[in-house]
Protein backbone atom coordinates (compact mmCIF):
# COMPACT_ATOMS: atom_id res chain seq x y z
CA UNK A 1 0.00 0.00 0.00
CA UNK A 2 1.36 2.93 -1.12
CA UNK A 3 1.81 5.81 1.95
CA UNK A 4 0.75 9.10 0.57
CA UNK A 5 1.09 10.60 3.90
CA UNK A 6 4.43 9.53 5.35
CA UNK A 7 6.10 11.66 8.18
CA UNK A 8 9.44 12.70 6.92
CA UNK A 9 12.35 12.99 9.35
CA UNK A 10 12.38 16.35 9.99
CA UNK A 11 13.55 16.53 13.83
CA UNK A 12 12.19 18.10 16.91
CA UNK A 13 14.12 20.52 17.36
CA UNK A 14 14.34 21.88 13.69
CA UNK A 15 9.93 21.95 13.89
CA UNK A 16 10.71 23.72 17.09
CA UNK A 17 12.90 26.77 16.70
CA UNK A 18 10.53 27.23 13.30
CA UNK A 19 7.10 27.14 15.95
CA UNK A 20 9.53 29.74 18.52
CA UNK A 21 10.51 32.10 15.96
CA UNK A 22 7.30 32.45 14.15
CA UNK A 23 4.96 35.48 14.87
CA UNK A 24 2.84 36.19 11.69
CA UNK A 25 1.62 33.06 9.63
CA UNK A 26 0.20 34.01 6.00
CA UNK A 27 -2.20 31.06 5.18
CA UNK A 28 -2.33 30.66 1.22
CA UNK A 29 -5.20 28.55 1.32
CA UNK A 30 -7.52 29.30 4.19
CA UNK A 31 -11.57 28.99 4.02
CA UNK A 32 -13.77 31.35 5.75
CA UNK A 33 -16.09 27.64 6.10
CA UNK A 34 -16.02 26.57 9.75
CA UNK A 35 -15.31 22.56 9.00
CA UNK A 36 -12.38 22.98 6.88
CA UNK A 37 -9.08 22.29 7.75
CA UNK A 38 -7.50 25.44 7.50
CA UNK A 39 -10.03 27.08 8.99
CA UNK A 40 -9.50 24.70 12.09
CA UNK A 41 -6.22 25.25 12.01
CA UNK A 42 -5.97 29.18 11.60
CA UNK A 43 -8.46 28.81 14.98
CA UNK A 44 -6.48 27.10 17.11
CA UNK A 45 -3.37 29.18 15.91
CA UNK A 46 -4.69 32.21 16.54
CA UNK A 47 -5.56 30.88 19.99
CA UNK A 48 -1.79 29.90 20.74
CA UNK A 49 -1.12 32.58 20.01
CA UNK A 50 -0.03 33.44 15.99
CA UNK A 51 -1.17 36.16 13.97
CA UNK A 52 -2.40 34.58 11.19
CA UNK A 53 -3.27 36.06 7.78
CA UNK A 54 -5.76 34.65 5.08
CA UNK A 55 -4.57 34.80 1.33
CA UNK A 56 -7.52 33.40 -0.61
CA UNK A 57 -8.41 35.26 -4.13
CA UNK A 58 -11.56 34.01 -4.04
CA UNK A 59 -12.67 35.73 -0.54
CA UNK A 60 -10.24 38.69 -0.87
CA UNK A 61 -11.73 41.38 0.94
CA UNK A 62 -13.75 39.47 2.98
CA UNK A 63 -13.03 38.44 6.98
CA UNK A 64 -12.07 34.80 8.35
CA UNK A 65 -11.79 34.88 12.40
CA UNK A 66 -11.54 38.43 12.57
CA UNK A 67 -8.08 38.69 10.08
CA UNK A 68 -8.88 40.16 6.25
CA UNK A 69 -8.33 38.60 3.31
CA UNK A 70 -5.58 39.31 0.77
CA UNK A 71 -5.94 37.90 -2.16
CA UNK A 72 -2.32 37.42 -3.00
CA UNK A 73 1.24 37.19 -0.56
CA UNK A 74 2.38 40.35 -2.30
CA UNK A 75 -0.83 42.33 -1.14
CA UNK A 76 0.01 41.77 2.67
CA UNK A 77 1.26 44.87 4.29
CA UNK A 78 2.85 43.31 7.11
CA UNK A 79 6.23 41.22 7.51
CA UNK A 80 5.21 37.41 7.13
CA UNK A 81 7.16 34.86 9.19
CA UNK A 82 6.07 31.66 7.69
CA UNK A 83 4.02 31.14 4.73
CA UNK A 84 1.37 27.74 5.35
CA UNK A 85 -0.04 26.48 2.34
CA UNK A 86 -3.45 24.54 1.97
CA UNK A 87 -3.43 23.77 -1.97
CA UNK A 88 -2.45 21.68 -4.38
CA UNK A 89 1.13 20.61 -4.48
CA UNK A 90 0.83 21.82 -8.24
CA UNK A 91 -0.05 25.22 -7.55
CA UNK A 92 2.78 25.77 -4.96
CA UNK A 93 5.96 26.90 -7.07
CA UNK A 94 3.99 30.54 -7.68
CA UNK A 95 3.39 30.68 -4.06
CA UNK A 96 6.86 29.87 -3.53
CA UNK A 97 8.14 33.00 -5.64
CA UNK A 98 5.90 34.97 -4.08
CA UNK A 99 7.17 33.64 -0.35
CA UNK A 100 10.79 34.23 -1.28
CA UNK A 101 10.23 37.91 -2.73
CA UNK A 102 8.55 39.20 0.47
CA UNK A 103 11.18 37.92 2.72
CA UNK A 104 8.76 34.89 4.85
CA UNK A 105 11.96 32.59 6.64
CA UNK A 106 9.87 29.57 6.31
CA UNK A 107 7.35 27.71 3.88
CA UNK A 108 5.31 25.38 5.29
CA UNK A 109 3.10 22.75 3.23
CA UNK A 110 0.56 21.22 5.01
CA UNK A 111 -0.43 17.38 5.21
CA UNK A 112 -0.43 15.59 1.50
CA UNK A 113 1.30 19.32 -0.06
CA UNK A 114 4.34 18.59 -1.25
CA UNK A 115 6.95 20.13 -4.12
CA UNK A 116 10.29 18.78 -3.84
CA UNK A 117 11.47 21.09 -6.90
CA UNK A 118 10.06 24.27 -5.30
CA UNK A 119 11.52 23.22 -1.92
CA UNK A 120 14.63 22.90 -2.68
CA UNK A 121 14.22 26.59 -4.31
CA UNK A 122 12.99 27.97 -1.19
CA UNK A 123 16.33 26.67 0.63
CA UNK A 124 18.49 28.08 -1.65
CA UNK A 125 17.23 31.50 -1.25
CA UNK A 126 17.91 30.41 2.44
CA UNK A 127 14.31 29.87 3.87
CA UNK A 128 13.18 26.88 6.32
CA UNK A 129 10.78 24.48 4.50
CA UNK A 130 8.25 21.82 6.20
CA UNK A 131 6.54 20.07 3.80
CA UNK A 132 3.65 17.32 4.19
CA UNK A 133 2.92 18.40 7.73
CA UNK A 134 0.56 20.38 9.54
CA UNK A 135 1.22 23.27 12.07
CA UNK A 136 -1.54 22.80 13.99
CA UNK A 137 -0.73 19.09 14.18
CA UNK A 138 2.80 20.04 14.76
CA UNK A 139 2.35 22.50 17.45
CA UNK A 140 -0.04 20.26 19.15
CA UNK A 141 2.46 17.60 19.45
CA UNK A 142 5.32 18.79 20.66
CA UNK A 143 3.23 20.94 23.02
CA UNK A 144 1.89 18.28 24.59
CA UNK A 145 -1.76 18.97 23.27
CA UNK A 146 -1.86 16.19 20.35
CA UNK A 147 -1.14 13.29 23.30
CA UNK A 148 -4.57 14.48 24.82
CA UNK A 149 -6.25 12.51 21.71
CA UNK A 150 -4.03 9.78 22.48
CA UNK A 151 -2.18 10.40 19.39
CA UNK A 152 1.88 8.80 19.72
CA UNK A 153 4.00 12.44 20.26
CA UNK A 154 7.37 9.93 20.26
CA UNK A 155 8.04 12.46 22.96
CA UNK A 156 10.03 10.44 26.10
CA UNK A 157 11.21 12.39 28.94
CA UNK A 158 11.75 12.56 32.74
CA UNK A 159 11.55 16.32 32.56
CA UNK A 160 8.92 18.72 33.25
CA UNK A 161 6.72 19.11 29.98
CA UNK A 162 7.16 22.81 28.69
CA UNK A 163 4.65 24.69 27.46
CA UNK A 164 5.92 26.73 23.99
CA UNK A 165 6.21 30.39 24.31
CA UNK B 1 20.90 -1.27 17.64
CA UNK B 2 18.87 -3.68 19.78
CA UNK B 3 16.03 -5.10 18.27
CA UNK B 4 13.70 -3.11 20.63
CA UNK B 5 14.64 0.16 19.07
CA UNK B 6 14.17 -0.80 15.52
CA UNK B 7 11.59 2.66 14.54
CA UNK B 8 11.65 4.20 17.48
CA UNK B 9 14.75 6.15 19.02
CA UNK B 10 13.81 4.68 22.17
CA UNK B 11 13.78 0.69 22.85
CA UNK B 12 10.56 -1.20 24.10
CA UNK B 13 11.50 -1.30 27.52
CA UNK B 14 11.78 2.32 28.00
CA UNK B 15 9.06 3.40 25.87
CA UNK B 16 6.38 0.72 28.29
CA UNK B 17 7.67 2.92 31.48
CA UNK B 18 7.61 6.59 29.71
CA UNK B 19 5.73 6.61 26.81
CA UNK B 20 2.40 8.95 27.23
CA UNK B 21 3.79 9.77 30.58
CA UNK B 22 6.50 13.20 30.61
CA UNK B 23 6.18 14.77 34.04
CA UNK B 24 3.03 17.15 34.22
CA UNK B 25 4.24 20.61 33.21
CA UNK B 26 2.49 22.11 36.29
CA UNK B 27 2.72 20.00 39.25
CA UNK B 28 5.91 17.54 37.85
CA UNK B 29 3.61 14.46 39.43
CA UNK B 30 6.43 11.30 38.28
CA UNK B 31 3.47 9.56 38.00
CA UNK B 32 0.46 9.78 35.78
CA UNK B 33 -2.64 10.69 38.19
CA UNK B 34 -6.21 9.37 38.28
CA UNK B 35 -7.86 12.34 37.11
CA UNK B 36 -11.12 10.97 38.62
CA UNK B 37 -13.22 13.74 36.93
CA UNK B 38 -16.12 13.44 34.45
CA UNK B 39 -15.77 16.81 32.86
CA UNK B 40 -13.54 19.80 32.72
CA UNK B 41 -13.76 23.74 32.72
CA UNK B 42 -14.25 26.03 29.48
CA UNK B 43 -12.44 28.96 29.61
CA UNK B 44 -15.22 30.79 27.51
CA UNK B 45 -17.73 29.63 25.20
CA UNK B 46 -15.62 30.27 22.01
CA UNK B 47 -13.29 27.85 23.65
CA UNK B 48 -15.91 25.57 24.34
CA UNK B 49 -17.61 25.95 20.91
CA UNK B 50 -13.58 25.01 19.53
CA UNK B 51 -13.35 22.08 21.91
CA UNK B 52 -17.15 20.58 20.36
CA UNK B 53 -15.75 21.10 16.88
CA UNK B 54 -12.19 19.59 17.24
CA UNK B 55 -10.96 22.93 16.22
CA UNK B 56 -8.55 22.59 19.37
CA UNK B 57 -7.29 19.62 21.34
CA UNK B 58 -8.46 19.43 24.97
CA UNK B 59 -11.02 18.31 27.18
CA UNK B 60 -14.49 17.97 27.33
CA UNK B 61 -16.48 14.67 28.96
CA UNK B 62 -14.51 11.43 30.72
CA UNK B 63 -16.92 9.81 27.71
CA UNK B 64 -14.37 11.12 25.43
CA UNK B 65 -11.05 11.70 26.76
CA UNK B 66 -9.40 11.90 30.29
CA UNK B 67 -5.49 12.48 30.90
CA UNK B 68 -5.29 9.08 32.35
CA UNK B 69 -6.87 7.45 29.47
CA UNK B 70 -4.81 9.76 27.10
CA UNK B 71 -1.69 8.65 28.83
CA UNK B 72 -2.43 4.94 28.63
CA UNK B 73 -3.47 5.43 24.96
CA UNK B 74 -0.30 6.89 23.90
CA UNK B 75 1.59 4.66 25.50
CA UNK B 76 -0.35 1.22 24.07
CA UNK B 77 0.10 3.32 20.35
CA UNK B 78 3.82 3.69 20.82
CA UNK B 79 4.50 -0.03 21.91
CA UNK B 80 2.53 -1.12 19.15
CA UNK B 81 4.56 0.84 16.86
CA UNK B 82 0.99 3.15 15.45
CA UNK B 83 0.01 6.78 15.15
CA UNK B 84 -2.81 6.55 17.93
CA UNK B 85 -4.96 4.81 19.81
CA UNK B 86 -8.57 4.80 21.43
CA UNK B 87 -9.02 3.07 24.50
CA UNK B 88 -12.66 1.60 25.93
CA UNK B 89 -14.13 -0.76 28.48
CA UNK B 90 -13.04 -4.12 27.17
CA UNK B 91 -11.51 -5.84 24.19
CA UNK B 92 -14.80 -6.62 23.42
CA UNK B 93 -15.84 -2.87 23.06
CA UNK B 94 -12.27 -2.38 21.20
CA UNK B 95 -13.58 -4.71 18.64
CA UNK B 96 -17.19 -2.56 17.97
CA UNK B 97 -15.38 0.65 17.90
CA UNK B 98 -12.42 -1.04 15.56
CA UNK B 99 -15.59 -1.84 12.63
CA UNK B 100 -18.13 1.29 13.69
CA UNK B 101 -15.62 3.48 11.74
CA UNK B 102 -15.62 1.46 8.87
CA UNK B 103 -19.12 -0.54 8.63
CA UNK B 104 -21.79 0.89 6.90
CA UNK B 105 -25.11 -1.36 7.04
CA UNK B 106 -25.51 -3.97 4.55
CA UNK B 107 -21.54 -4.14 4.62
CA UNK B 108 -19.55 -7.29 5.15
CA UNK B 109 -16.57 -8.46 6.57
CA UNK B 110 -14.08 -11.26 6.82
CA UNK B 111 -12.93 -12.56 10.56
CA UNK B 112 -10.61 -15.81 11.02
CA UNK B 113 -13.11 -18.74 12.45
CA UNK B 114 -9.94 -19.29 14.79
CA UNK B 115 -10.99 -16.92 17.24
CA UNK B 116 -12.35 -16.33 21.19
CA UNK B 117 -15.62 -17.66 21.28
CA UNK B 118 -17.23 -14.86 22.99
CA UNK B 119 -16.03 -12.83 19.59
CA UNK B 120 -17.60 -15.02 17.14
CA UNK B 121 -20.65 -14.69 18.95
CA UNK B 122 -20.85 -11.19 18.50
CA UNK B 123 -19.66 -11.08 14.73
CA UNK B 124 -22.04 -13.57 13.99
CA UNK B 125 -25.33 -12.72 16.15
CA UNK B 126 -25.25 -9.11 17.51
CA UNK B 127 -23.51 -7.32 14.47
CA UNK B 128 -26.44 -8.52 12.81
CA UNK B 129 -28.20 -6.14 14.69
CA UNK B 130 -26.14 -3.70 12.88
CA UNK B 131 -26.74 -5.10 9.00
CA UNK B 132 -23.37 -6.47 9.46
CA UNK B 133 -22.23 -9.43 7.93
CA UNK B 134 -19.29 -12.02 9.05
CA UNK B 135 -17.47 -14.62 7.13
CA UNK B 136 -15.46 -16.87 9.21
CA UNK B 137 -12.48 -17.92 7.66
CA UNK B 138 -9.87 -20.77 8.05
CA UNK B 139 -6.92 -18.85 8.55
CA UNK B 140 -4.61 -21.66 8.35
CA UNK B 141 -4.31 -21.01 4.48
CA UNK B 142 -4.10 -17.36 3.64
CA UNK B 143 -5.49 -17.83 0.32
CA UNK B 144 -8.76 -18.58 1.66
CA UNK B 145 -9.70 -15.11 2.75
CA UNK B 146 -8.84 -14.05 -0.91
CA UNK B 147 -11.36 -16.48 -2.40
CA UNK B 148 -14.20 -15.17 0.44
CA UNK B 149 -13.65 -11.71 -0.54
CA UNK B 150 -17.10 -10.33 -1.52
CA UNK B 151 -17.43 -6.64 -3.03
CA UNK B 152 -19.19 -5.83 0.49
CA UNK B 153 -16.28 -6.54 2.51
CA UNK B 154 -14.89 -3.69 4.37
CA UNK B 155 -12.10 -5.09 6.44
CA UNK B 156 -10.26 -8.54 7.21
CA UNK B 157 -10.34 -9.64 11.45
CA UNK B 158 -7.62 -12.26 12.57
CA UNK B 159 -6.53 -13.11 16.24
CA UNK B 160 -2.64 -13.37 16.75
CA UNK B 161 -1.71 -16.48 18.58
CA UNK B 162 -5.70 -17.48 18.54
CA UNK B 163 -7.35 -17.98 21.71
CA UNK B 164 -7.62 -21.01 22.76
CA UNK B 165 -5.62 -22.71 20.62
CA UNK B 166 -2.96 -20.79 19.55
CA UNK B 167 -3.18 -21.12 16.10
CA UNK B 168 0.03 -18.41 14.18
CA UNK B 169 -1.66 -16.57 11.09
CA UNK B 170 0.57 -15.52 8.62
CA UNK B 171 0.06 -11.17 9.06
CA UNK B 172 2.21 -10.76 5.96
CA UNK B 173 0.33 -12.32 3.41
CA UNK B 174 -2.99 -12.24 5.33
CA UNK B 175 -2.04 -8.27 4.88
CA UNK B 176 -1.27 -8.53 1.60
CA UNK B 177 -4.48 -10.13 0.17
CA UNK B 178 -6.37 -7.10 2.22
CA UNK B 179 -4.39 -4.11 0.75
CA UNK B 180 -4.95 -5.48 -2.74
CA UNK B 181 -9.14 -5.79 -2.10
CA UNK B 182 -8.44 -2.00 -0.80
CA UNK B 183 -9.20 -3.00 2.72
CA UNK B 184 -7.56 -2.97 6.30
CA UNK B 185 -6.76 -5.52 8.10
CA UNK B 186 -7.32 -5.81 11.80
CA UNK B 187 -5.63 -8.03 14.19
CA UNK B 188 -6.22 -8.74 17.81
CA UNK B 189 -3.18 -8.49 19.58
CA UNK B 190 -3.97 -9.21 23.09
CA UNK B 191 -2.45 -12.87 23.42
CA UNK B 192 1.36 -11.85 22.01
CA UNK B 193 1.22 -8.02 23.33
CA UNK B 194 3.42 -5.88 21.59
CA UNK B 195 6.43 -6.87 23.12
CA UNK B 196 6.08 -10.34 21.49
CA UNK B 197 4.70 -9.62 18.00
CA UNK B 198 3.97 -6.16 16.52
CA UNK B 199 1.39 -6.78 13.63
CA UNK B 200 1.69 -2.98 12.30
CA UNK B 201 5.28 -4.11 11.21
CA UNK B 202 3.72 -7.05 9.45
CA UNK B 203 0.95 -4.76 7.04
CA UNK B 204 -1.79 -4.57 9.83
CA UNK B 205 -3.65 -1.29 9.69
CA UNK B 206 -5.28 -1.40 12.75
CA UNK B 207 -4.93 -3.51 16.15
CA UNK B 208 -6.78 -4.64 18.96
CA UNK B 209 -6.56 -5.50 22.92
CA UNK B 210 -8.13 -6.79 25.13
CA UNK B 211 -6.09 -4.97 27.90
CA UNK B 212 -7.46 -6.70 30.65
CA UNK B 213 -5.08 -9.35 29.79
CA UNK B 214 -0.96 -9.33 29.91
CA UNK B 215 -1.39 -5.32 29.43
CA UNK B 216 -2.88 -4.97 32.34
CA UNK B 217 -1.25 -8.17 33.70
CA UNK B 218 -2.75 -8.60 37.13
CA UNK B 219 -6.59 -9.86 36.34
CA UNK B 220 -7.34 -6.61 38.44
CA UNK B 221 -9.14 -4.33 35.61
CA UNK B 222 -10.97 -4.94 32.62
CA UNK B 223 -9.82 -2.18 29.16
CA UNK B 224 -9.54 -1.96 25.46
CA UNK B 225 -7.51 -0.55 22.72
CA UNK B 226 -7.95 0.10 19.06
CA UNK B 227 -4.78 1.38 17.64
CA UNK B 228 -4.31 2.89 14.44
CA UNK B 229 -1.10 2.22 12.07
CA UNK B 230 -1.54 5.89 10.39
CA UNK B 231 -0.51 3.97 6.86
CA UNK B 232 -3.80 2.66 4.99
CA UNK B 233 -4.82 4.94 2.28
CA UNK B 234 -8.35 5.72 3.25
CA UNK B 235 -8.88 8.32 -0.15
CA UNK B 236 -7.21 6.11 -2.58
CA UNK B 237 -9.14 2.86 -1.28
CA UNK B 238 -12.49 4.62 -2.01
CA UNK B 239 -14.06 2.23 -0.29
CA UNK B 240 -14.48 4.16 2.82
CA UNK B 241 -17.10 7.37 2.54
CA UNK B 242 -17.37 7.34 6.77
CA UNK B 243 -13.44 8.42 6.20
CA UNK B 244 -13.47 10.78 3.43
CA UNK B 245 -16.98 12.49 3.04
CA UNK B 246 -18.04 14.65 5.27
CA UNK B 247 -19.66 13.38 8.57
CA UNK B 248 -23.30 14.10 8.93
CA UNK B 249 -22.78 12.66 12.22
CA UNK B 250 -19.92 15.68 12.76
CA UNK B 251 -21.36 18.63 11.11
CA UNK B 252 -20.23 17.36 7.93
CA UNK B 253 -16.52 17.39 9.13
CA UNK B 254 -14.04 15.22 6.59
CA UNK B 255 -11.86 12.70 9.61
CA UNK B 256 -9.43 11.68 6.57
CA UNK B 257 -8.66 15.43 5.18
CA UNK B 258 -8.74 17.28 8.24
CA UNK B 259 -6.41 15.10 10.68
CA UNK B 260 -4.66 13.02 7.99
CA UNK B 261 -2.80 9.90 9.40
CA UNK B 262 -4.94 10.04 12.64
CA UNK B 263 -7.98 10.49 11.09
CA UNK B 264 -9.19 6.85 11.95
CA UNK B 265 -8.61 7.81 15.47
CA UNK B 266 -10.45 10.55 15.63
CA UNK B 267 -13.28 9.16 13.97
CA UNK B 268 -13.37 6.34 16.07
CA UNK B 269 -13.37 8.46 19.59
CA UNK B 270 -15.38 11.30 18.26
CA UNK B 271 -18.15 9.56 16.99
CA UNK B 272 -17.39 5.31 17.94
CA UNK B 273 -16.44 5.84 21.78
CA UNK B 274 -19.05 9.11 21.93
CA UNK B 275 -22.46 7.93 20.62
CA UNK B 276 -21.81 4.04 21.52
CA UNK B 277 -20.08 5.42 24.79
CA UNK B 278 -17.95 2.29 26.69
CA UNK B 279 -15.48 4.92 27.84
CA UNK B 280 -12.25 3.66 29.86
CA UNK B 281 -12.54 4.28 33.64
CA UNK B 282 -9.50 6.63 34.76
CA UNK B 283 -8.82 4.07 37.78
CA UNK B 284 -8.49 1.08 35.17
CA UNK B 285 -6.46 3.39 33.01
CA UNK B 286 -3.89 3.78 35.76
CA UNK B 287 -4.09 -0.29 36.67
CA UNK B 288 -3.31 -1.17 32.93
CA UNK B 289 -0.78 1.58 32.58
CA UNK B 290 0.93 0.27 35.82
CA UNK B 291 0.92 -3.31 34.47
CA UNK B 292 2.61 -2.19 31.46
CA UNK B 293 5.08 -0.49 32.72
CA UNK B 294 6.57 -4.60 33.94
CA UNK B 295 5.07 -5.69 30.33
CA UNK B 296 8.37 -6.88 29.18
CA UNK B 297 9.84 -8.83 32.49
CA UNK B 298 6.70 -9.95 32.59
CA UNK B 299 6.45 -11.56 28.98
CA UNK B 300 9.75 -13.07 29.89
CA UNK B 301 8.94 -15.29 32.59
CA UNK B 302 5.42 -16.19 31.36
CA UNK B 303 7.09 -17.78 27.61
CA UNK B 304 9.87 -19.20 29.81
CA UNK B 305 7.03 -20.89 31.81
CA UNK B 306 4.92 -21.88 29.02
CA UNK B 307 7.68 -23.57 27.01
CA UNK B 308 8.74 -26.06 30.36
CA UNK B 309 4.95 -26.86 31.07
CA UNK B 310 4.39 -27.47 27.13
CA UNK B 311 7.06 -30.12 27.13
CA UNK B 312 6.38 -31.41 30.35
CA UNK B 313 2.67 -32.00 28.77
CA UNK B 314 3.90 -33.37 25.55
CA UNK B 315 5.60 -35.70 27.75
CA UNK B 316 2.46 -36.77 29.69
CA UNK B 317 0.66 -40.04 29.25
CA UNK B 318 -2.11 -38.50 29.77
CA UNK B 319 -1.92 -36.38 27.38
CA UNK B 320 -3.20 -36.70 23.75
CA UNK B 321 -1.31 -33.62 22.02
CA UNK B 322 -0.29 -29.93 22.84
CA UNK B 323 -0.98 -27.03 20.50
CA UNK B 324 2.15 -24.67 21.30
CA UNK B 325 3.33 -22.83 18.75
CA UNK B 326 6.55 -22.81 20.73
CA UNK B 327 7.14 -26.86 20.06
CA UNK B 328 8.43 -28.26 17.34
CA UNK B 329 5.47 -30.60 17.09
CA UNK B 330 3.23 -27.55 16.54
CA UNK B 331 2.52 -27.29 12.64
CA UNK B 332 2.77 -23.10 13.44
CA UNK B 333 6.33 -23.78 15.08
CA UNK B 334 8.16 -22.20 11.72
CA UNK B 335 5.44 -19.11 11.76
CA UNK B 336 6.11 -18.65 15.27
CA UNK B 337 9.71 -18.37 14.83
CA UNK B 338 8.95 -15.81 12.08
CA UNK B 339 6.38 -13.81 13.66
CA UNK B 340 7.38 -13.91 17.71
CA UNK B 341 11.44 -14.96 17.72
CA UNK B 342 10.95 -14.51 21.71
CA UNK B 343 8.71 -16.82 22.43
CA UNK B 344 5.03 -18.03 21.64
CA UNK B 345 3.08 -16.32 24.51
CA UNK B 346 2.16 -18.50 27.29
CA UNK B 347 -2.18 -19.57 26.20
CA UNK B 348 -2.63 -23.09 24.33
CA UNK B 349 -4.19 -25.94 25.13
CA UNK B 350 -4.05 -29.67 25.72
CA UNK B 351 -5.74 -33.05 24.89
CA UNK B 352 -6.74 -35.06 27.87
CA UNK B 353 -7.02 -38.74 27.04
CA UNK B 354 -10.36 -39.27 28.22
CA UNK B 355 -12.74 -36.93 26.30
CA UNK B 356 -15.11 -34.46 27.91
CA UNK B 357 -15.39 -35.90 31.02
CA UNK B 358 -11.74 -36.37 32.09
CA UNK B 359 -11.19 -33.17 30.63
CA UNK B 360 -13.36 -31.48 32.92
CA UNK B 361 -12.79 -33.79 36.46
CA UNK B 362 -9.13 -32.65 35.36
CA UNK B 363 -9.84 -28.90 35.30
CA UNK B 364 -11.87 -29.09 38.49
CA UNK B 365 -8.89 -31.03 40.35
CA UNK B 366 -6.29 -28.65 40.14
CA UNK B 367 -5.33 -26.85 43.23
CA UNK B 368 -2.60 -24.21 42.24
CA UNK B 369 -4.31 -23.21 38.59
CA UNK B 370 -7.29 -20.89 39.16
CA UNK B 371 -10.30 -22.25 37.18
CA UNK B 372 -11.55 -18.99 35.63
CA UNK B 373 -12.71 -17.45 32.61
CA UNK B 374 -9.59 -14.91 31.67
CA UNK B 375 -6.23 -15.17 30.24
CA UNK B 376 -3.28 -13.09 30.89
CA UNK B 377 -2.62 -12.72 34.90
CA UNK B 378 0.40 -13.48 36.88
CA UNK B 379 -1.73 -16.30 37.77
CA UNK B 380 -1.77 -19.53 36.53
CA UNK B 381 -5.48 -20.21 34.81
CA UNK B 382 -6.89 -23.43 33.95
CA UNK B 383 -9.99 -23.55 31.82
CA UNK B 384 -12.53 -26.44 29.82
CA UNK B 385 -13.73 -23.96 26.77
CA UNK B 386 -16.30 -26.86 25.02
CA UNK B 387 -18.02 -25.89 28.85
CA UNK B 388 -17.89 -22.22 29.49
CA UNK B 389 -15.87 -19.70 26.93
CA UNK B 390 -16.76 -21.72 24.07
CA UNK B 391 -20.47 -22.90 25.27
CA UNK B 392 -22.77 -20.93 23.41
CA UNK B 393 -21.19 -22.04 19.97
CA UNK B 394 -22.36 -25.23 17.70
CA UNK B 395 -20.40 -28.40 17.85
CA UNK B 396 -19.20 -27.71 14.23
CA UNK B 397 -17.73 -23.85 15.46
CA UNK B 398 -16.38 -25.63 18.22
CA UNK B 399 -14.48 -27.81 16.68
CA UNK B 400 -13.36 -25.29 14.02
CA UNK B 401 -11.81 -22.88 16.95
CA UNK B 402 -10.21 -25.80 18.41
CA UNK B 403 -12.21 -25.91 21.53
CA UNK B 404 -13.51 -29.50 21.44
CA UNK B 405 -14.88 -32.06 23.93
CA UNK B 406 -11.49 -33.25 25.26
CA UNK B 407 -10.17 -30.00 24.83
CA UNK B 408 -8.07 -28.11 28.06
CA UNK B 409 -6.83 -24.45 27.88
CA UNK B 410 -4.35 -22.99 30.13
CA UNK B 411 -2.78 -19.16 30.66
CA UNK B 412 0.65 -19.91 32.02
CA UNK B 413 0.92 -17.75 34.92
CA UNK B 414 4.41 -16.55 36.66
CA UNK B 415 4.76 -18.77 39.87
CA UNK B 416 7.49 -21.31 40.26
CA UNK B 417 7.24 -24.00 36.75
CA UNK B 418 8.16 -26.84 39.04
CA UNK B 419 4.87 -26.30 41.04
CA UNK B 420 2.76 -25.53 37.77
CA UNK B 421 3.85 -29.18 36.84
CA UNK B 422 3.07 -30.82 39.72
CA UNK B 423 -0.15 -29.65 40.05
CA UNK B 424 -1.09 -30.22 36.27
CA UNK B 425 0.50 -33.95 37.08
CA UNK B 426 -1.92 -34.10 39.85
CA UNK B 427 -4.89 -33.07 38.45
CA UNK B 428 -4.06 -35.08 35.65
CA UNK B 429 -3.95 -38.12 37.42
CA UNK B 430 -7.61 -37.60 39.21
CA UNK B 431 -8.90 -36.61 35.37
CA UNK B 432 -8.39 -40.36 34.32
CA UNK B 433 -9.70 -42.12 37.50
CA UNK B 434 -12.98 -43.88 36.91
Amino acid sequence: MSDPIARESYSDEFLLEILKSTRIIAMVGASPNWNRPSFFAMKYLQAKGFRVIPVNPAAAGQEILGEKVYGSLKDIPVKIDMVDIFRRSDAVPPIVDDAIAIGARTIWMQLGVRHDEAASKAERAGLKVVMNRCVKIEFGRLSGELSWSGINSGLISAKRRRLIA
Amino acid sequence: MSESKKNDPFGFETRAIHAGAVPDAVTGARNVPIYQTNAYVFDDVDHAASLFNLQTFGYIYTRLTNPTVAALEERVASLEGGRGAVACASGHAAQLLAFFALMEPGDEFLASRNLYGGSITQFVHSFKKFDWRVHLVDPRDPENFRKALTPKCKAIFAEQLTNPSAVVVDLEAIATIAHEAGIPLIVDNTIPTPYLCRPLEWGADIVTHSMTKFLGGHGTSMGGVVVESGKFDWGASGKFPSMTAPDPAYHGLTFYETFGDFGYTMKTRAVGLRDLGPALSPFNAFMILTGIESLPVRMERHIENAQKIAVFLEAHPSVTWVSYPGLKSSPFHDLAKKYMPKGAGSVFTFGVKGGYEAGIKTVEACNLFSHLANVGDTRSLILHPASTTHRQLTDEQRLAAGAGPEVVRLSIGLETAEDLMRDLDLALAAGQRK
